[in-house]
């Protein structure tokens, strides 16, 4: 016997301030949705367990991770990606922190970390070593040993609250 | 809040501008703004997905397959089994042993399967979706058969066969050191310390799963696959010559961004076979990546040595003879360096950093219905350095001397070297005490003695320090060496240096960066030779479109032999380049010289040549020596003259909590040598990197197999990777002892992270446990087993220190 056919839906979700359709199977993922329907390949799949964190993403301003979610859950909501961060030339300061301190090296897990050190430092502007390493319990890396990684959100820490209050792109 | 601790760069000294400098990356901004392209990044017009229908049992007949419920679902387009498949090679592996046994290795199953993950189908489909719903569909007698999934239990007598011509499981029997010369050691012997250890098995887990992308083209015949390897030209070397037999110039090979390797992404697999053999028969582009679960049971797994070893000692603590059995579990099938491993990476480094008179080792290679077993960072060095280090450590115990000392006493002493030890190496360079003594004096010794002392005192606090002082071999070279030792493959490495008429310079590099930055230190090495800003030099490896060939990234050899290569065609442009200058300027060649970017005659400073115009008039070619050939590109292909010796001393501090089994890791640190360091930053990277890797097999990983071969340890919820706050803040600092082997002076770094942290943490685990009477536990360190080792030594000790 053959599976029937899936249904397609269609869902509009603003990913990086922007109203974005597609015609999709219900079963589809957040993470598949943005980067097999909108080519945002940005965002990572690293595993099939939402153990990894490669594919985290901001759903209405919080991290989530994109494996998890149905993209018709986000129907209608706000989702940021790594694209929606900061580009080259225009970089976030998370992003400078990673590039300054060695906070990657084959950059598989970056878009996730940045993500989820994006929401940590939303919430506490000046975390601990301790609040880093616990914030960032859901993302693996592989290369740094995470040295370096905690090293990259002290250095975004600095910097956001030297200027200014972490204005973050996606609040 | 608290900073880290910044690293002890070692700022070159002289005028060097790039080399030696803690550069920040110039690869960084794609990874950093999620625009960097890995293998699954990459689609095509057309492409259909492919998955894999795989085997749930360890060992099983294949009866009838049906697929006819899968290929009537929509969007199929087809299903392939070992039959379709049957004219394709058998995958290959890269280094014959002597008697080697090497078994068909069919990309689909045929007949039988052996491993739970091996491929007995494939769907290809409009979607990856679509074509996981039909692997559903297929109907597929499978007749289960004995399996056996211990290298031990392989070897006894009636155990389950895994292949047919592989009697007794066994795959190779090798032996290295003189047993005559052992023997007689161990005659002499005041004390014999004798220590029997599992060092289990692991899984790489780049981040990246593995993915393939293959697209045919029938007007020209011409293949390219994207691949996530670590080395493209082997792969298009392996499917080319042993497997598919296409024209090796028709077959492209493309590795973009790769997400981290450890080995993983070096062999060849089935899957990048299936992918190139669907594109033609479909004639369609075909798109495999592997969920993680799968790559739990297709990826070349790591380590799985069952060791018994005996030291021979004096009772001043120094060594007379080391005599070490092994059964190394090598999986299924034989992949690409699998023979190479627990062999020629393995037994050639027991001496490690010691003046052993003689070792003798004996290594058995063993058929099991698991999934194969090949090169996991460091690869045989890490296994050859816990067993080492671990009994030098229980030889201090036991004669009652600090590890640091009988460490001390018995290493190989700077005038030693070049030092031939009985295990076949000759060591290049070292200076070993230096790096103990800066280890020592970082972590805090004799602070750290008192309070452990102290602690067990009380019964309250179990500190464990752990040494490692070790020595890898990096750079496998040169190339008729390893050809007499039975590598299938040269060691050498390419580069081609493009300048460009404006200037600026291009690369092509036969080596391959999968995080490892060589888009950077590549590039400062360019920029320091020529002379000329960093930005304008691009790096470009990962493609045999482009480069003329290479051997790829493993073993730490990317420094010392692919920047070798390149170091040596730079030496070829300046030579051109001094020339072009000189006949601009009316002088002799020798009466030319660069300052600052600019050629002048010496002690002219005014009316000099920049590296611009020299580039120009390269290519112009209207006024340059005559018979001269224009343009300015060189290539050179560097074979090394022999391996390269990096070594140093690792120490962890632990604590482990006798009530619940925790271990706790405190403090670690690094001392290594790696030679000149061409980017600290880069250098201290790798190590931090490597260090977690050898603490994760110490403390959390470990690959579970039942009796029947079924994995139990089959993704991220079931297999403990270290997380970020499973680690510390890792102290770092270096020693610098060039090598004379390469004219860089360069040693590799790549590993030995994980090559001397396993063994430190495992040191410190044990010194711990010693309060208890416990002088050995196999590692990994799990609360459970912590706790249960205590329990039991308590109940055989009632005397023990904390009741």
């Amino acid at each position: 016997m053959s599976a029937p056919t899936p249904k397609k839906m269609d869902v509009t979700i603003h990913v990086n301030g922007e109203a974005r359709t597609a015609s999709i199977e219900p079963r589809t993922l957040l993470v598949h949705f943005l980067r097999d329907e909108l080519e945002l390949t940005g965002t990572h799949v690293g595993c099939d367990t939402s153990q990894c964190g490669a594919c985290t993403v901001h759903l209405d301003g919080n991290a989530v991770k994109s494996c998890t979610v149905f993209a018709v859950q986000a129907q209608g909501r706000q989702v940021t990606t790594i694209e929606g961060i900061g580009k080259v030339g225009d970089l976030h300061a998370i992003q400078t922190g990673f590039w300054e301190e060695h906070g990657l090296q084959c950059g598989f897990c970056t878009p996730g970390m940045i993500m989820s050190s994006h929401e940590l430092l939303k919430h506490t502007p000046n975390p601990t070593e301790h609040e880093i390493r616990h914030a960032l319990e859901g993302n693996f890396c592989r290369c740094t040993g995470y040295h370096n990684i905690v090293r990259a959100v002290q250095h975004a820490a600095n910097a956001m609250s030297g200027t200014q209050a972490p204005a973050a792109a996606d609040d | 809040m608290t900073k880290l601790p910044d690293s002890n760069y070692h700022a070159p000294t002289g005028p060097q501008k790039y080399m030696g400098k803690a550069i920040k990356r110039v690869e960084d901004p794609r990874f950093i703004t999620g625009t960097g392209s890995y293998t699954d990044d990459i689609n095509v017009h057309g492409q259909l997905h492919a998955a894999m229908l795989r085997s749930p049992y360890a060992h099983a007949k294949i009866g009838n397959i049906d697929a006819s419920a899968a290929l009537a679902l929509p969007g199929v387009h087809a299903v392939l089994t070992g039959e379709d498949m049957k004219d394709v090679g058998s995958i290959p592996t890269g280094w014959l042993l002597p008697g080697l046994v090497v078994p068909h290795h069919a990309a689909i199953a045929r007949g039988e399967v052996n491993y739970v993950g091996d491929i007995v189908a494939v769907v290809i489909a409009d979607t990856r979706a679509i074509a996981e719903d039909a692997v559903a569909l297929i109907d597929v007698d499978l007749d289960p058969l004995a399996a056996v999934s211990l290298g031990s239990q392989a070897l006894a007598d009636g155990a389950p066969l895994v292949h047919d011509e592989a009697p007794g499981n066994v795959a190779f029997q090798w032996e290295i050191g003189d047993a005559a010369a052992t023997e007689a050691g161990f005659a002499q012997a005041d004390r014999v310390v004798k220590l029997k250890l599992r060092n289990h098995r692991l899984v790489p887990n780049a981040i990246e799963p593995r993915a393939s992308l293959a697209e045919y083209r029938a007007a020209s015949d011409e293949y390219t696959l994207h691949t996530t390897s670590q080395n493209p030209h082997i792969h298009r070397l392996l499917l080319a010559a042993f497997v598919l037999g296409i024209p090796e110039q028709k077959l492209r090979v493309i590795s973009p961004d790769v997400g981290g390797g450890f080995g993983s992404k070096i062999f060849q697999y089935a899957e990048e076979v299936i992918v190139l053999f669907a594109a033609k028969k479909l004639r369609r582009p075909i798109k495999w990546a592997a969920r993680r679960s799968e790559a739990f049971v297709t990826d070349a797994q790591g380590r799985d040595h069952e060791s018994e070893a005996e030291i021979a000692l004096k009772n001043d603590g120094s060594f007379l003879a080391l005599r070490v059995r092994t059964l190394a579990n090598l999986g299924a099938y034989l992949t690409t360096f699998a023979p190479a491993v627990p062999t020629y990476l393995y037994g050639t480094l027991l001496n490690g950093v010691y003046k052993f008179p003689a070792i003798h080792a004996h290594v058995t290679g063993i058929f099991t219905n698991t999934v194969p077993v090949d090169a996991y960072r460091g690869a045989g060095r890490p296994e050859a350095t816990y067993l080492l280090e671990r009994i030098v450590s229980k030889a201090a115990n036991e004669l009652g001397l600090d590890p640091s000392e009988v460490r001390r006493r018995n290493f190989i002493q700077p005038q030693d070297f070049p030092y031939q030890t009985p295990v076949a190496l000759v060591y290049d360079s070292g200076n070993y005490e230096p790096a103990l003594d800066k280890a020592l004096g970082m972590v805090g010794y004799q602070d750290l003695l008192k309070e452990q002392a102290e602690g067990r005192a009380s019964g309250r606090k179990y500190i464990g320090i752990g040494f490692s002082t070790y020595v890898e071999a990096c750079g496998l070279a040169p190339s008729a060496l390893v050809g007499q030792l039975g590598a299938q493959a040269g060691q050498w490495e390419s580069s081609v240096v493009r300048v460009m008429p404006t200037g600026k310079v291009e690369v092509l590099t036969g080596s391959h960066s999968h995080g490892q930055g060589h888009e950077t230190t590549f590039a400062q090495l360019v920029a320091e030779e020529l002379q000329i800003p960093m930005e304008d030099v691009t790096i470009v490896h990962g493609d045999t479109g482009k480069m003329p060939f290479g051997w790829g990234t493993y073993g730490s050899r990317s420094a010392a032999v692919g920047g070798s290569a390149l170091k040596m065609a730079l030496g070829k442009i300046k030579a051109k380049a001094t020339r072009i200058a000189a006949h601009l300027l009316e002088a002799a060649p020798e009466d030319v010289e660069q300052v600052d970017g600019t050629f002048r005659v010496k002690g002219v400073p005014e009316g000099g040549k920049s590296f611009f115009d020299v580039s120009l008039m390269a290519h112009l070619a209207h006024n340059i020596p005559a018979e001269m050939e224009p343009g300015l590109e060189e290539q050179y292909m560097y074979d090394p003259k022999n391996f390269v010796y990096p070594f140093g001393t690792h120490v962890a501090v632990v604590e482990v909590d006798a009530d619940t089994g925790k271990v706790k890791l405190r403090q670690y640190v690094a001392v290594d040598d790696c030679g000149p360091l061409m980017n600290p930053l880069i250098v201290e990277g790798q190590v931090h990197g490597g260090i977690a890797q050898g603490y994760g097999q110490a403390v959390l990983e470990e690959t579970v197999y039942d009796d029947d071969g079924n994995l139990l340890s089959g993704n991220f919820m079931e297999y403990a990777m270290p997380r970020a706050e499973d680690m510390v803040q890792i102290q770092v600092d270096h020693t610098v002892t060039p090598s004379p082997h390469n004219p860089l002076g360069v040693k590799g770094i790549g590993e030995s992270g994980t090559i001397s942290s396993t063994a430190a943490v495992a040191n410190a685990v044990v010194n711990a446990l010693e309060a208890f009477g416990i002088n050995h536990l196999d590692m990994p360190y799990t609360p459970e087993k912590v706790w249960q080792a205590i329990q039991g030594a308590k109940r055989d000790m009632p005397q023990a220190a904390d009741d």
